[in-house]
């Protein structure tokens, strides 16, 4: 088996001084002590600092205002969000809606928009065993694509967008 | 007093039954073909032999059967003979360990073993359409036989390197195989239907691929899926989880070639 790897990789540096044979030894060598602590800054520094209160962060991330209109298309959109392969949503126009986690119409009246905010970044804080992928996390994961290191599903803005768009859904009607 | 020494007898019966060393486990009644969350229509193609797509691959592989190979100029059927015959049966037993190499083999890699050692021929490339076709037509001698794959002895820290890799959550949608296969079969993941996670109709003509494909192709779509590094076809991590599968999917029939979304 292999092992679990970290969602950073060191390997970048070493290939860009490929060239000549010392500088390659130098690269890898700094590459090696200097590029973990500065990748994790980078990576920590993508993600917005944030605070749990109960089961809900309070403050918007980054403090970025939502937009629902836009948190609508990314909850829809296959190579965005893609809740919908998990949820239903109240929208009729979408046929094909999945049905493993809960149903969205009505979230905007269940939770608060905090509530919804912590359940997207990290809802395996709140059940270890949640089948929600984590949104807004980078570490702790095992064996992440190359083209995903590093990265959180979806970023700050797109979080927030997505909680100003499930508050505003607070009828349990379906139409 | 009769009845106590009538349930003792079957109840020693059945714990003898159940420790066998290697005995396949009885397919647990919660998991199911993946035919039966098939549309009506494609159900029905796939029973008909003359419709059912796979079975082109299926023909291919029959005529590479006879077809003399190789440096030592033998076909499959000069020391096997008729697969009907022959072959019965072996489908059912695989992944299973090579005694003499004591490696953990899938149909591909025994097809490939036999093609180096016996008719030095160059080994067939994964996902090529003469190595799907041979697995295709040797696992389809075992259509309707129930999977009985051994567990124990050398095969069991193969299923113990499959289960952990079941269960074990990756990529970057951090979700482990047992989460969706297990917990949530039947379930509708967008427009499609979660599998009880059997790989007994492989190699499978699949919809979306417009053709036959391997097992290990179908992993590297859910590695896909989820974000996750996707290991090579044959893989030893892909050869250990194909015998996990299949030690869960104990007692349910062989499929080959179905029919896939």
């Amino acid at each position: 088996m292999r092992a679990a790897r970290k969602s950073y990789s060191v390997a970048v540096p070493a290939a860009a001084c490929a060239n000549k044979r010392r500088t390659l030894a130098v690269g890898v060598l700094l590459g090696g002590l200097l590029l973990p602590g500065a990748l994790k800054t980078a990576a920590a520094e993508q993600l917005a600092p944030f605070e749990i209160v109960g089961d809900a962060i309070p403050l918007a991330l980054d403090g970025l205002p939502g937009d629902a209109e836009r948190g609508r298309v990314i909850v829809l959109d296959r190579t965005g969000g893609n809740c919908l392969i998990c949820h239903k949503v109240p929208v009729a126009s979408e046929p094909f809606q999945g049905e493993l986690g809960p149903d969205l119409a009505g979230v905007g009246g269940r939770l608060t928009a905090a509530q919804i905010r912590q359940r997207l970044v990290d809802q395996s804080r709140l059940d270890r065993a949640t089948l929600m992928p984590p949104y807004y996390r980078v570490d702790n994961l095992t064996r992440v694509a190359a083209p995903f290191q590093g990265k959180p599903v979806l970023n700050a803005q797109q979080i927030e967008d997505v909680v100003a768009w499930l508050a505003t859904l607070k009828d349990q009607e379906r139409p | 007093m009769k009845g106590w020494r009538t349930g003792l007898a079957i109840g020693l019966a059945l714990a003898v039954w159940r420790s066998s060393p290697g005995l396949a486990e009885e397919a647990s009644p919660s998991l199911h073909p993946a035919t039966e969350y098939l549309s009506t229509g494609m159900k029905a193609e796939q029973a008909d032999l003359a419709r059912n797509r796979g079975m082109l691959w299926v023909d291919q592989g029959a005529a590479l059967w006879r077809q003399a190979q190789g440096v030592a100029g033998k076909a499959c059927a000069d020391c096997h003979g008729e697969a009907e015959a022959s072959m019965r049966g072996v489908a059912a037993r695989y992944p299973a360990v090579d005694a003499t190499s004591n490696r953990l083999l899938n149909l591909e890699g025994r097809i490939n073993q036999c093609r180096t050692t016996r008719q030095q021929a160059q080994a067939l490339a994964y996902e090529s359409n003469e190595l799907l076709g041979l697995t295709a037509f040797i696992a389809y001698q075992s259509r309707g036989l129930p999977v009985n794959v051994a567990t124990g002895g050398p095969a069991q820290p193969y299923v113990e390197a499959g289960r952990k890799l079941w269960n074990e959550r990756q990529g970057q949608l951090n979700l482990a195989c047992a989460q969706c296969h297990e917990a949530k079969a039947g379930h509708k993941l967008r427009g499609d239907t979660i599998s009880s996670g059997v790989g007994t109709g492989y190699p499978v003509y699949r919809l979306e691929w417009q053709g036959m494909g391997s097992l290990h192709r179908r992993l590297r779509a859910c590695q896909l899926g989820v974000r996750a590094i996707q290991f090579d076809q044959g893989a030893p991590e892909y050869l250990a989880l194909e015998l996990y599968l299949a030690s869960r999917a104990a007692g349910l029939p062989i499929e080959t070639p179905a029919l896939r979304r």
